[in-house]
């Protein structure tokens, strides 16, 4: 069981969008979390000002499984089908230390006490990570409905703040299950219709235009600073590893040599750059990926919008011709296009208000992630030339 | 270097001879008087110092002795066609020494010169003791590459880690006080063209191996229960091993890790050539800058990786990898003392028998065969005072070779270790300018 507990230096590491928490009436962060096996606990804590909650401060554990809940049913929701809806965060996957810690097990035998024990170490780091990354997509996706006029209201996003139970048995409502695989496969047609449509507003032919081309270039682009990230974590782990056969070598060592080798800094050096540049820049890419996602799901959905007004139009037109149900026709046609007005006002709205937040988002991870890759080389420096020193010296 | 080895043999040849605790070894060369069998002709002019100094005084003098010797291997280049072809080194030397013919002079030379030169310096100094260096491996898939005129990236750096292990072997062979003076090393040097050394077919880096694994085993095989009055050796070829060992390891690991630089710095690569394209997909002006600003720096951090992925190698894999084989070659050492003492007490039991005999034809009084019998025994005495006289050598030589190997070592690392940290600071710099230029950049996205 690890658990992770407030460390000044998280309140840095966390929003990869921007601070979300800036409206005290409804303030939301994860301060706790435990990993218990293969599940994780997260611990809610909210302080708020709002009358709709019954106590203005307090704590709430909740699983992965029911923030996937809270997003389906948002997803869901007609209301909000002209907002764009939050990604929700992945699954936590322990997948990678669980094979190494897999591994560990069974060389034990064959290490030394040394070796076990620095492997043990780099494999807790490693949980420690994913663990800090999962807790900060967890945090961010609550943030995100905290600090939006709509969702912060959601009934659903009450319950799930406030409600002191378990929600598991809302959960396995098979309705609400089975609503959600269906939503997916319809959203695949919907990308063949998103080129059918012929668009009448200049704005959203736009925003196709570049959703659609950004789209597949960040997600390249995260796929690439994830192959990045690993391979520098490569190196930082042989750097580990190299400095452990160093010791193990001066440690049998009586001659000068010993002072040599046993100076070398080797290990202190990438691999806190590999982790930052993970947290920083391969997560920022990493969630915009999946917010374009939903910014391209706001775009279907008004396109469909748009496809049912034009069958709509093309049913009343029918029902003038026939002279039947026309006015059924008629309500129906102004409903569709009432919808479709609707969602294109919020809509653009929406996609305006994510363009300025994806800018500043960028902005702020670059600029962290940039001070921190000098931070870091500044560290190195010294304490390389810390070791030339003593090295030169003796 | 030279007056040091006249001293020795003094020692041996007017010394009562036994394995004595090397305190006793000091006080007895002091006493040493110099009746100078002068050995070689080129003796060093300072023929008038007082002999009596100890051994330590005497190795300082060495080392502080910096002898002006320079060698560099420089500008292969491709000599004939197709599979006979091969590749010459220009071998420089640059030197103040008195024994050569001039100061500075160029030959060039192939791989086989390099290896036939190795032989002929194993084949001499080994037995008696001497860790000759062991040269760089023969590659066939690698000259096969270099031959077929394969002009990639990987024959350029095949033929470029010859080349600096060439130049590494040699001035290992020179800085060997004794092994310099060798004139098969200094014909290496000064002749313009050696003889095609033939039968270098052995000195593959398998068949090095395997020669010197012949060697271990055919000493293991006799039941080596010596008898080991000087622990030191025991604790040495103990340590040796271990070293080995370790070496081995970090070896492995320091691979990984020149691979895994590589890898990093491709992936750098490809990933700056996406941002650059996520950039210019950009809608926003400044965002757009600086992403693209992020693409230029992540392709110098490419070079970067790069360049520290050759040091890795050059300066730390291959350092590893000379030490590997050059422990092998003290191995060898040992070996060979071994043989020798082998050889010493087979010596021995041939006399007892030979003693024995006597007493037997004494006692059954057969006088005829009486005199052959002394005969032999005059003989194998001799051979037994000679085979000691060698073991005592030779393990005077192993102990002397082995102490200047372990200084030379530490120097080498801790000279090699300074250069591979000064390349990584080398590398944090750059990556600091990199960074802060990219900074204001950042910045101004707005």
């Amino acid at each position: 069981m690890t658990s992770i507990s407030e460390d000044s230096d998280k309140e840095k590491v966390r929003s990869v969008s921007v601070d979300l928490n800036n409206d005290a009436s409804l303030v939301i962060d994860i301060p706790d979390a435990l990993c218990e096996r293969d599940k994780v606990k997260f611990t809610i804590h909210i302080k708020t000002t709002l009358s709709s909650f019954q106590k203005s401060e307090f704590s709430v554990p909740r699983q992965h499984e029911d923030f996937i809940w809270l997003h389906d049913t948002i997803v869901e929701t007609e209301e909000y089908a002209g907002l764009i809806i939050p990604p929700a965060p992945p699954k936590p996957d322990f997948e990678g230390p669980r094979e190494k810690m897999h591994k560990l097990g069974e060389g034990e035998s064959s290490m030394t006490k040394e070796e076990y024990a620095k492997m043990k170490q780099e494999l807790e780091a490693e949980y420690l990570a994913v663990f800090k990354k999962t807790v900060q997509v967890h945090e961010v996706f609550l943030q995100r409905l905290s600090s939006h006029p709509m969702f912060r209201k959601d009934r659903n996003f009450q319950i799930f703040l406030e409600y002191d139970q378990d929600l598991t048995v809302r959960r396995k409502n098979a309705k609400e299950m089975f609503g959600g695989f269906f939503k997916n496969m319809v959203k695949s047609a919907d990308e063949v219709l998103i080129s059918g449509v012929k668009e009448v507003d200049e704005f959203f032919e736009q925003e196709k235009i570049f959703l659609l081309d950004y789209s597949s270039k960040i997600k390249d682009a995260t796929a690439k600073a994830e192959k990045m990230t690993r391979s520098h974590k490569n190196v930082a782990d042989d750097y580990n590893h190299i400095s452990g056969a160093m010791n193990s070598i001066a440690a049998d060592n009586n001659t000068a040599f010993k002072k040599t080798i046993s100076v070398c800094v080797l290990q202190k050096l990438e691999d806190r750059v590999a982790s930052d540049q993970e947290l920083k820049l391969t997560e920022l890419l990493r969630y915009y990926t999946r917010d374009i996602q939903a910014a391209k799901d706001l775009l279907y959905r008004r396109a469909r919008a748009l496809a049912d007004y034009e069958n709509s139009n093309k049913t009343l037109d029918k029902a003038r011709l026939k002279g039947k149900d026309i006015a059924q026709a008629e309500e129906n046609q102004k409903q569709c296009l009432r919808k479709f007005d609707k969602l294109s006002e919020s809509g653009k709205k929406e996609l305006t208000s994510f363009k300025a937040r994806r800018v500043v988002a960028f902005r702020k991870n670059l600029i962290e992630m940039t001070e921190l890759e000098i931070k870091h080389a500044k560290n190195s420096m010294s304490l390389l030339q810390g070791s030339i020193e003593i090295l030169n010296s003796n | 270097m030279l007056l040091m080895e006249c001293v020795l043999h003094l020692y041996v040849s007017t010394v009562e001879l036994s394995l004595d605790s090397p305190l006793n070894d000091r006080k007895k060369k002091d006493a040493v008087k110099p009746s100078l069998s002068a050995p070689a002709a080129s003796v060093a002019s300072s023929s008038s110092k007082a002999p009596s100094k100890t051994l330590e005084e005497l190795e300082e003098e060495e080392s502080e002795d910096k002898f002006d010797l320079n060698i560099s291997v420089t500008n292969p280049e491709k000599v004939g066609d197709g599979m006979n072809a091969y590749m010459a080194y220009k071998v420089s030397t640059q030197t103040s020494l008195t024994m050569f013919r001039s100061k500075t002079f160029t030959v060039r030379r192939r791989f086989s010169d390099f290896l036939g030169l190795y032989e002929k310096l194993s084949e001499k100094h080994s037995q008696n003791g001497y860790i000759v260096p062991p040269p760089p491996e023969k590659s066939i898939l690698g000259m096969t590459k270099v031959k077929v005129g394969k002009e990639d990236p990987s024959s350029a750096e095949f033929v470029e880690r010859r080349r600096a292990a060439l130049e590494r072997y040699l001035q290992r062979v020179v800085s060997h006080p004794s092994l310099l003076q060798d004139p098969d090393v200094r014909e290496f040097l000064e002749k313009e063209e050696l003889p095609r050394a033939v039968s270098t077919q052995a000195l593959s880096g398998a068949g090095f191996l395997k020669m010197l694994n012949k060697a271990t085993d055919a000493v293991s095989k006799m039941t080596i229960k010596m008898n080991e009055q000087d622990v030191w050796f025991d604790e040495k070829i103990q340590d040796v091993e271990n070293e080995e060992q370790h070496m081995r390891k970090l070896h492995v690991m320091v691979e990984s890790l020149v691979n895994h630089r590589k890898e990093l710095s491709g992936n750098t690569a490809v990933f700056a050539k996406s941002v650059a394209m996520l950039g210019s997909s950009e809608d926003n002006t400044a965002l757009s800058r600086a992403l693209s600003q992020l693409a230029e720096v992540e392709d110098r951090i490419e070079q970067l990786h790069q360049e520290q992925a050759s040091n890795d190698f050059f300066t730390f894999s291959e350092l590893l990898a000379d030490y590997i084989r050059l422990l092998g070659a003290v191995k060898g050492c040992f070996d060979q003392r071994m043989k020798a003492w082998q050889r010493w007490q087979d010596a021995e039991n041939m006399l007892q028998k030979k003693r024995e005999a006597e007493a037997k034809l004494l006692w059954a009084n057969k006088p005829d065969k009486l005199q052959q019998a002394k005969d032999e025994i005059a003989e194998w005495e001799a051979k037994v005072t000679q085979y000691e006289r060698e073991f005592e050598r030779i393990s005077a030589t192993v102990r002397k070779e082995v102490i200047r190997f372990d200084k030379e070592k530490a120097r080498d690392f801790k000279r090699q270790i300074v250069k591979y940290l000064e390349s990584l600071l080398n590398s944090q710099q750059q990556l600091i300018k990199y960074w802060e230029a990219f900074l204001p950049e950042a910045k101004a996205i707005a």
